[in-house]
């Protein structure tokens, strides 16, 4: 069952269209047993579907795919695993309501005088759980009961039992905490350590230095460069994907006299998850709000929008204190909240780009306001969303033009206080700036902005302020333009004296 | 997902307490239920004087579940997949009349008539499954389109009872070893097939992974359409034996046997009732056939009990919505903590 | 980015399949030569279409009514048994029946939001519910009779300037028609439909989901029972007046495109879908065909329409697709078929 050869694939040539679009145009791709190979590029630029060529998902227009020097062809993932190829897509492949050892062998499980033979699914289940030093997980458990990391091990384990000897993970760390991405750190390189050859495809910077042994870039479709991680910067990177020197532009920030009267204050507020917060945000102001993964970032938001509102001290807008138990309260007392998760609660994806755009002040407001629909064409034109019209579904949107219609949505009510969490996540480059420059934008003209994000880069670049939270409460602030290494100081904990 | 990320901590002491609430689950919550209901049942009957589970009652319970029992494993197993049959009522009467008609009191053509209303249910099904997973369509409007054709049919062709069932082949509908009928252990024996079939076969295992996420199913390599199809041909097997059996107790062959009993939305009733979900992917047969169970001996109380019958369809309305609550409140809690909103 | 009308998507087809049908009309009978041909159809139609309006709220918003037959049958019972020939009762008891039915709409829109049980098991209980409790109270079989005032709206007609004599039925069906349609243009009538696309992103909006899908079950409710005001005075009063009707409406407006799970669908194609079933049968008996063979040619249109919807795009696209398919030697996807 544990493998033992390595294996080496070899891509020339990959072409591959949708509907016509280009897609791939000339993909070259080569992996080695043991070796963790990262693909960059920005989103489009034909990472997933070059993962998915591999997977046997798609079939290539054209190129070849060779394994160990033979070459093959995939009608389908089953015969991409029987060469040991298998991939981990971005979203989970589990059911939720089925043991770990049904999840791992779904779809082929063993048969045994007419039964499907369970105790060898659990056993050979627990035998690869065992072999990557996971003994914390049963194979008998639901799925459902197990933590996301572990989850991700578990479709892992599903790769492997396949006999997987070339790993394929599209954004593997997009769900995971801060403390769970490092032990899938320490998986991936146990994996390498094994002879596993993994193809690790992220935009996420850190990630791909502190893993990668080489780095394929990826620029419309086509084959940038191919070097090994220790021979490239990180601006090196940014300028291959971008094809120009990006650098980090953001927009200037606010001067003194910009800022205007604190408009979202909270004092020693609190629920379950948050304690004793103290924090203002003035109009104008932007103030980024970071921290690992898992430290309440998020749940700040989620209080000051009232999804799970704050059950001790107060909120105040405006210096006015304000019970704001549910989104509807907040909308109207001009909060707004942009989530992390577009897709699932952010839009109405079957709906027109107008109706999106409309969404809340339709489902907030009350009376003639609600009814306004004269400026939906210079809202859309304020946030730049590219769309072929008004009445085009949302869906049919890229990920950065969904973004936008998101921020029009909020803008059509014109909040005092604007969250964000998380804005660029999964946006390209040209979106990103956009999306930054709306947001200063914003400030200037009296919105009180609080950001959270996981890019630190970008929360240091766009931030007046800084506010670290850790394990539930406020560790500290720094100014801008403050040094990643202080933010993490901070956010792990340490140095909490010194600020406080 | 990404909304679970900052429950890791929590997550630990759900385990725990999960482990204590796992062992509840709509399967045992339906049993105790039961137990519950023939506790109070005779209770109250007892009250009058009468007693409920005499052999008398035990036979009446039985009798009332193995018609419904039939029809709702069949049902189990396509609402386990995700899907629905909504035409089983239809194909009941179909095949009690195909069964009876081809019979025509001989006894030599038993066995062609079994085998015939079953070929005939399994070209049903069959075209369930394909209108579902080639034409996909709804399965909803699939087997209501399916349901409705049949109905016209049987509509043109005809008025009332037709066929004649062989005295012999009667037996299956009346014998009885004790107070126990021999065509409920029949429904018994299929309901432990049907459980062996999904819990310990590939294509059982692979129902439930259809119903809980079909592209999860498919990039699996489970063959999704081929597990759809399955299920309809046997849900409609399950629904063709009804028939049968319905024959040889009526003596002959219905038309309207199976929706005048309301067999499809009393059958789906059932399916929910032991605690499978209505979108497929968790439940099974054990919490069906405990479904049909507490219905057929609320039935058999309100008889007793000379209750007016009609007070039974509002007592059931009251029943499912109530169960269908009682396991929904328990899967937000399970869930709860994990969603945003 | 300018403004146009435009069909909704998935409207299209359902008008053309009624403008062919109503051709077929014109051509097979000879009362379709006249206008009042196609008011009398209007008419027959008026109650289904009124309760595929109000079915298209639940579906839209992403739920089923399955309770609307049995409370079409409440609905009549109830008139019957309270009016029982009374000309003087009439008034007060079709507002008690329109708040009935507007009462079970709560009661199904509660407890579907408060409760989360899926819409289609608390419906199927409230239709057990109700069937039991109309019988149970009056004993078996309906009893009473309605009053000639009750009956008007069913079979009555109105003098109009310009048209002549309208049924009082097509008016009541247009006024609700074009409310329902200037509702669903407003903010919460396109607001209703977000919420069978994304209920969190209309919560995270700040609206109020259980609201929304409770005023839907509120309409349908409500539009039930004005159905059941019609069809008593139209059809009389009888315990299987209802029957089978919440099927029927959910193939109505299944057949005007709107998409069963919510999300997607105009109410004016659900409408005519309701009326593109009735015109068929009306085309049927024209042909002669056996009113027993109705419900099957029923059967195969929803099957084809929906088909037709749901490969519609697919095969399209297929077809685009078609010299890149032919030179692959296997098709992509084995495992599924």
């Amino acid at each position: 069952m544990t493998p033992g050869t390595t294996t080496s694939v070899r891509l020339t040539g990959i072409t591959k269209s949708f509907l016509r679009v280009p897609v791939l145009r000339g993909v070259d791709l080569e992996l080695r047993g043991g070796e963790v190979h990262a693909v960059m590029g920005e989103n489009g630029a034909g990472k997933s579907t070059l993962l998915k060529v591999l997977a046997g998902v798609h079939r290539p227009d054209g190129g070849t795919i060779e394994v160990d020097g033979a070459e093959v062809s995939f009608a389908s993932p089953t015969d991409a695993q029987r060469a040991g190829i298998a991939i981990i897509h971005q979203e989970f492949s589990l059911l939720p309501h089925r043991t770990v050892a049904e999840n791992v062998y779904l779809g082929r499980e063993p048969v045994r005088r007419m039964q499907v033979d369970r105790r060898r699914m659990v056993a050979d289940t627990r035998e690869l759980l065992d072999w990557l030093g996971e003994d914390g997980i049963d194979p008998n458990d639901t799925v459902s009961s197990l933590s996301v990391a572990q989850r991700q091990v578990v479709e892992i384990v599903k790769a492997l039992s396949t006999n997987a000897r070339v790993l394929g993970m599209d954004e593997p760390t997009a769900a995971l905490a801060d403390h769970e991405v490092e032990l899938l750190y320490d998986l991936v390189r146990r994996l390498r350590e094994r002879g596993i050859a993994i193809l690790y495809v992220s935009h996420r910077m850190r990630e791909v230095f502190d893993l990668s042994d080489r780095i394929t870039v990826l620029k419309d479709g086509q084959f940038v460069t191919c070097a090994p991680t220790s021979e490239l910067t990180s601006e090196d990177l940014v300028r291959h994907m971008v094809g120009r020197d990006l650098g980090e532009y953001y927009p200037d920030r606010a001067v003194p006299d910009e800022l205007g009267p604190v408009r979202l204050a909270l004092r020693g507020a609190g629920n379950d998850r948050l304690r004793d917060l103290n924090l203002e945000v003035r109009a104008g102001e932007i103030v980024g709000l970071a921290g690992l993964q898992g430290s309440g970032r998020s749940a700040v938001a989620r209080a000051v929008f009232g999804v799970e509102p704050f059950t001790r001290g107060l909120l105040e807008l405006d210096g006015v204190a304000q019970r704001v138990t549910r989104p509807r309260t907040a909308v109207r007392n001009g909060i707004a909240l942009v989530t992390e998760d577009r897709k699932g609660d952010g839009l109405a994806l079957r709906q027109s780009v107008r109706d999106n755009t409309l969404l809340v002040r339709r489902a907030a407001l009350r009376g003639a306001r609600s009814r306004a629909t004269s400026d939906v064409a210079a809202l859309l034109d304020l946030v730049t969303v590219v769309a072929r019209g008004e009445h085009q579904e949302v869906r049919f949107l890229s990920g950065g033009n969904q973004q936008k219609v998101v921020l029009a949505k909020w803008l059509a009510v014109e909040p005092r206080v604007l969250v964000v969490d998380e804005p660029t996540r999964g946006i390209d480059v040209g979106a990103k700036r956009a999306v930054h420059e709306l947001l200063r934008d914003l400030a200037r003209r009296g919105v009180a902005v609080l950001m959270i994000s996981s890019e630190l880069p970008e929360l240091i670049g766009m931030s007046d302020r800084i506010l670290v939270m850790h394990d539930g409460a406020l560790a500290g602030e720094l100014p801008a333009g403050a040094s990643e290494g202080a933010v993490m100081a901070l956010a792990t904990g340490h140095g909490i004296g010194e600020v406080a | 997902m990404s909304t679970v990320q900052e429950h890791t901590l929590p997550l630990k002491q759900d385990a725990t307490r999960s482990s204590v609430r796992s062992r509840l689950t709509p399967t045992v919550i339906v049993y105790v239920a039961l137990v519950a209901l023939l506790v109070i049942g005779s209770v109250l009957v007892g009250l009058r004087g009468e007693v409920l589970l005499d052999q008398g009652g035990i036979l009446n319970i039985l009798t009332r579940a193995t018609a419904l029992g039939l029809v709702a494993i069949g049902q189990t197993m396509v609402i386990l997949t995700g899907s629905l049959d909504l035409s089983v009522a239809y194909l009941v009467g179909l095949t009690s009349l195909i069964a009876a008609q081809t019979m025509a009191g001989r006894d030599g053509m038993v066995v062609p008539g079994v085998l015939l209303a079953l070929a005939v249910a399994a070209g049903v099904g069959l075209v369930n499954g394909l209108v579902i997973t080639v034409l996909k369509a709804n399965a909803f409007i699939a087997t209501l389109g399916v349901a409705l054709i049949l109905r016209g049919y049987l509509e043109n062709n005809y008025t009332g009872p037709t066929g004649d069932v062989p005295r012999g082949f009667q037996h299956l509908g009346y014998d009885r070893i004790g107070p126990v009928p021999v065509a409920a252990l029949l429904m018994l024996a299929a309901a432990a097939l049907s459980w062996w079939y999904l819990s310990r076969t590939r294509p059982g295992y692979h129902m439930y992974a259809v119903g809980g996420d079909i592209e999860v199913a498919r990039l699996s390599g489970v063959p999704t359409r081929r597990v759809i199809v399955t299920a309809h041909v046997l849900c409609s097997v399950a629904a063709g034996l009804t028939g049968i059996y319905l024959a040889s107790r009526l003596g002959s062959g219905a038309p309207y046997v199976g929706t005048d009993a309301g067999y499809d939305l009393e059958s789906i009733a059932a399916v929910v009732l032991g605690g499978t979900l209505l979108a497929g992917g968790r439940g099974g047969v054990i919490g069906t056939i405990g479904g049909v169970l507490i219905l057929a001996t609320l039935d058999t109380i309100f008889d007793a009990l000379e209750v007016d019958p009609f007070f039974k369809d509002v007592v059931r309305g009251v029943v499912l919505v109530t169960a269908v609550a009682l396991y929904a409140r328990r899967m937000i809690g399970n869930r709860a903590r994990g969603r945003l909103t | 980015m300018t403004w146009r009308p435009r069909l909704a998507e998935g409207t299209a087809p359902v008008l053309v399949v009624l403008l062919l049908l109503l051709i077929g009309l014109a051509i097979t009978g000879p009362a379709y030569a006249e206008p009042s041909g196609y008011l009398a159809l209007l008419k027959r139609a008026a109650p289904l279409m009124i309760l595929a309006i109000g079915q298209y709220f639940v579906i839209v918003s992403g739920g089923f009514d399955l309770s609307v037959g049995a409370l079409v049958t409440a609905g009549v019972v109830i008139a019957a048994r309270l009016i029982n020939g009374e000309e003087s009762a009439t008034a007060g008891v079709i507002l008690l029946v329109l708040g009935f039915g507007l009462l079970v709409g709560l009661i199904n829109g509660l407890v579907t939001t408060k409760l989360l049980v899926p819409s289609f098991i608390v419906t199927l209980g409230m239709l057990l519910v109700l069937d039991g409790a109309i019988f149970l109270w009056t004993g078996g079989a309906p009893r009473g009779a309605l009053s000639t005032g009750f009956r008007t709206f069913g079979r009555g007609t109105l003098d109009v300037p310009v048209l002549g004599e309208v049924p009082w039925s097509v008016l009541i069906l247009l006024a609700i028609l074009v409310a329902a349609a200037l509702f669903m243009r407003g903010g919460t009538g396109r607001a209703l439909v977000a919420v069978g696309d994304n209920e969190a992103a209309v919560r995270l909006s700040g609206g109020q989901v259980h609201r929304l899908r409770m005023l839907a079950f509120i309409l349908s409710g409500l539009l039930a029972a004005v159905a059941a005001i019609l069809l008593g005075g139209f059809a009389g009063v009888s315990a299987q007046v209802g029957n089978g009707l919440e099927f029927r409406a959910i193939t109505a407006v299944v057949l005007g495109g709107v998409l069963l799970g919510g999300g997607r669908g105009s109410v004016v194609a659900a409408a005519a879908g309701a009326l593109s079933l009735e015109a068929l049968f009306a085309l049927l008996n024209l042909l002669g065909v056996s009113g027993a063979l109705e419900s099957a040619v029923q059967g195969v249109i929803i099957i084809a329409a929906v088909a037709y919807a749901s490969l519609g795009s697919g095969a399209r696209q297929r077809l685009r697709w078609w010299p890149k398919q032919r030179s692959s030697a296997q098709p992509t996807q084995p495992a599924s078929s």
